[in-house]
């Protein structure tokens, strides 16, 4: 059984069309502790050591947030700059995080077409991701493929709840260690074909 | 119309008053000992420009006295004076009381009989309010222990001059003297003749019609004084609420002093507070310091002169039997040092009242008259005494056996200089303080509180004790190489002083400075001070800032709302503040403030369509790319 933590940053979520559904299907769920960044240090006065003890007390890292920019809201960021510090998180001395895993989990207004070579942002998720992964490289985490929500601007309600409704089955699924990681296709995002992913309960290891 | 005589008379009066208060305050002896020092030159025994006028010009002037204790009054609400009960009634009755059976103790033993011994105790006991609360004020130490303590003392003598000027007659053993029936100048009071209750009752009575026309009559009478528009009338009203009030409270046989001072408290929570306070100050300036002139011009060097030596070992037997007494008391209520010195040295004097009393001890054959007008002379030199006596416990005594001024340090500590300095050190200064302390931000203190000056010492800090307005202070605490001076003192004139003196001494300093309201913050920012702190403003945001969260908005849009809040009110404080002068939007404060929240929250409305936080808003994204990108 893995524990969870996931660490959700939106700074508007009175705006938010997606997230708030995505956080709201997790929120509650068993072995997930749902962290609202933007509602606990809403003056960006973040509690270091209560963040890397929560840290310490789980297995699996979630970033939740939109994309902003090409990256994480700014709170997210200031997250990463004061909680992973040297000595702790990496460094000869900062082996706290070893050996757990982390994922993102990000939604993007444009569609996924647009994340290409070809596409209008020129680059692919993966890419843009690259400083995240790095970051849980250095600090011995294993980053696992992506969840991605993309073209949240046109999205119906019922897209939306199914997003939600996979984004809730992977978290289950992560509790109860029945991903396939190796299942997702390299430089994918992990959502792309869940169901390939997820093993069903009792299907073995 | 006056005559030459009266252009004269003012030309005198006001000439020794501008040549000689600059001076005075120039050697720094307070501008009471000026004045008292330009009366002595003008008056008969050097310059002899005033002569028996002068007794005329000391009566007249006692209502500079009248309407200090009406400021006095609007300075304290009910509140507070309730709760100085204990020490006016514990530390004033006992000072009264101690100090008149000393007294007559030692007049009997000089050989008089009890009766006059008695009236002449009760009349010394008394002390100078008008001298003890202007050199307070000046020296700006009315706030602290010693001087909150003076004034209990101060303000239970005015009460008692009533129950004293009762016990009066029944001491008379020659019975009342034939011309005072004539004179008549008690014998005008409504409640003569009166049986003791009725005219208890009738005292009451009138204090009721004071606060129940200061609390239900006056805010209308005001109103539609000022509708008229003009500012004059405004100040002859108020000049006339004083006016009557203490022409009703003699009429009733109470201290007009004590009168104005109820009616001053019943109004200290009116909104026409500040109006009243800037109408009447320059009058009751102008008459107090007409009154100690005539005080100074009074004393008879003639019958000093003829006795000397009982003369003047009176007077130091005088203040040393009250300054004792005053010590001790002191120590009784546990004062620290220098509150005990300060407590002592202000009130061991005679007092207006003794010449009041004294008159009316002749009158009623209490006291022979010969002998009233030597303590009369005694009384008069005590009070002169007393800004000089202070200046000495300030520079001599205080220094030695109080709290110092500045730590003395071994001479080899190289003495570092500290970038910041915090001129009081309250609630408000200690919460700046410490939180440059504890990020390794070295900071100097001035403080006039000896004891907090003692703790703060005992943690090791740099402390000066003394009037932070003072320059040679400043300089002492390393004005000239600190970079920032936190005001964080409680008086706002003070606070507006020590700007004024680090604007002229130091301008290299900057200020940062706190204000309780809007209105000091108008005064500051006017005065050309750029950092104002209003000490309500965090406190309400961040009290909004809950309420919002506690009604399930997002915490960060809710400190988003207050940021963005405070930014438009610190706007809205500049620009109000250059508009205040405008004559038609200034008239008077309850208008204006009504005024300034009405733009205020027209503003607050028109401000938050626009400056929402775009970024985040996804509507023109979904409207340009929401169906194809």
């Amino acid at each position: 059984m893995s524990k969870i933590l996931v660490l959700f940053a939106h700074p508007a979520l009175e705006k938010s069309r997606v997230n708030r559904h995505l956080a709201a299907a997790v929120r509650e769920l068993p072995g997930v502790t749902f962290r609202d960044l933007y509602e606990a240090y809403p003056e960006f006065d973040i509690d270091i050591q209560r963040e890397q003890a929560l840290l310490v007390e789980h297995d699996v890292i979630v970033l939740q947030h939109p994309f902003f920019w090409y990256s994480t809201p700014a709170l997210l960021k200031e997250w990463q700059d004061l909680v992973l510090a040297h000595g702790w998180a990496y460094g000869s001395e900062g082996k706290m995080l070893h050996g757990k895993q982390a994922l993102s989990v990000v939604t993007t207004g444009a569609r996924e077409q647009a994340y290409s070579s070809d596409g209008f942002h020129r680059l692919n998720m993966h890419q843009f991701l690259a400083p995240i992964e790095h970051t849980f490289r250095l600090c011995g985490v294993r980053y696992q493929p992506p969840f991605v929500v993309h073209g949240t601007l046109g999205m119906t309600r019922e897209e939306i709840r199914a997003h939600a409704d996979d984004y809730r089955r992977l978290l289950e699924a992560i509790h109860e260690e029945r991903v396939d990681w190796e299942a997702v296709p390299e430089h994918q995002r992990l959502n792309r074909s869940l169901d390939d992913v997820l093993r069903v309960e009792g299907e073995g290891v | 119309m006056y005559g030459e005589g009266f252009f004269l008379q003012a030309l005198t009066f006001l000439t020794a008053a501008v040549v000689s208060v600059p001076i005075a305050k120039r050697l720094g002896l307070g501008s009471v000992l000026g004045y008292l020092l330009a009366g002595v030159i003008i008056g008969p025994f050097v310059l002899g420009l005033v002569g028996e006028e002068g007794q005329d010009v000391l009566h007249f002037a006692e209502f500079g006295v009248v309407l200090m204790l009406f400021l006095i009054g609007l300075e304290l609400e009910p509140a507070r004076v309730w709760s100085l009960r204990a020490p006016i009634l514990g530390l004033g009755g006992s000072q009264v009381v101690v100090t008149t059976i000393i007294l007559a103790v030692i007049a009997v033993l000089f050989g008089l009989s009890w009766r006059p011994a008695l009236a002449i105790g009760l009349s010394l006991a008394l002390s100078s309010t008008a001298i003890v609360l202007q050199t307070l004020s000046e020296k700006g130490l009315l706030r602290t222990s010693g001087g909150r303590s003076a004034f209990s003392v101060l303000l239970f003598q005015d009460i008692a001059v009533i129950p004293i000027l009762a016990i009066l007659p029944l001491l008379a053993t020659a019975g009342r003297s034939q011309h005072a029936a004539d004179e008549g100048g008690h014998a005008t009071t409504w409640v003569e003749g009166l049986p003791g209750w009725a005219e208890t009752l009738v005292v009451f009575a009138a204090v009721a019609v004071i606060i129940l026309f200061g609390r239900y009559l006056l805010q209308p009478f005001f109103r539609f004084i000022a509708r008229t528009g003009m500012r004059e009338l405004f100040t002859a009203a108020a000049l006339l609420l004083v006016i009557g009030t203490a022409m009703l409270m003699s009429k009733v046989g109470v201290s007009p002093a004590l009168g104005t001072f109820l009616a001053g408290v019943v109004l200290a929570r009116s909104e026409y507070r500040h109006e009243l306070e800037s109408d009447i100050e320059p009058f009751k300036g102008l008459l107090l310091g007409l009154f100690f002139i005539a005080v100074g011009a009074a004393v008879d060097f003639d019958l000093i002169g003829r006795n000397l030596n009982l003369v003047l070992s009176l007077m130091v037997l005088l203040i040393v039997v009250k300054w004792l007494i005053l010590f001790t008391l002191g120590r009784v209520f546990r004062m620290s040092m220098d509150q005990k010195l300060l407590f002592s040295f202000s009130l061991a004097q005679g007092g207006e009242f003794a010449f009041v009393l004294l008159s009316f001890a002749v009158r009623e054959g209490v006291v022979p008259a010969d002998l009233a007008s030597t303590l009369i002379a005694v009384v008069a030199l005590t009070m002169a005494a007393t800004p000089i006596l202070m200046l000495l416990n300030e520079k001599i005594v205080q220094p030695r056996f109080g709290t110092r001024e500045r730590e003395e340090r071994a001479p080899d500590v190289v003495d570092e200089e500290n970038p910041v300095i915090i001129a009081g050190f309250g609630s408000f200064g200690s919460v700046v303080g410490r939180l440059l302390r504890a990020n390794g931000v070295g900071t100097t203190v001035l403080e006039y509180d000896s004891d907090r000056v003692d703790l703060l010492r005992k943690l090791g800090m740099k402390v000066f004790y003394g009037d932070a307005c003072r320059t040679d202070l400043l300089r002492a605490a390393g004005a000239e190489h600190a970079k920032l001076l936190v005001v964080a003192i409680d008086s706002h004139d003070k606070r507006m002083e020590l700007a004024h003196t680090v604007q002229r001494h130091f301008p290299h300093l900057t200020l940062l400075v706190r204000a309780r309201s809007r209105r000091e913050a108008y005064d500051l920012l006017e005065a050309g001070v750029e950092h104002v702190y209003r000490e309500k403003l965090d406190t309400g945001l961040r009290t909004g800032v809950e309420a919002l969260r506690l009604l399930g908005r997002r915490a960060y849009q809710a400190f988003r709302a207050a940021q963005k809040f405070r930014l438009h009110d610190e706007e809205a404080v500049r620009e109000l503040a250059k508009m205040r002068h405008d004559d038609k939007l200034y008239f008077h404060t309850a208008r204006q403030r009504i005024d300034d929240l009405e733009s205020l929250l027209l503003s607050d409305l028109e401000d938050s369509g626009e400056t929402r936080d775009m970024g985040w808003d996804t509507e023109s994204l979904r409207e340009e790319f929401g169906g194809r990108s």
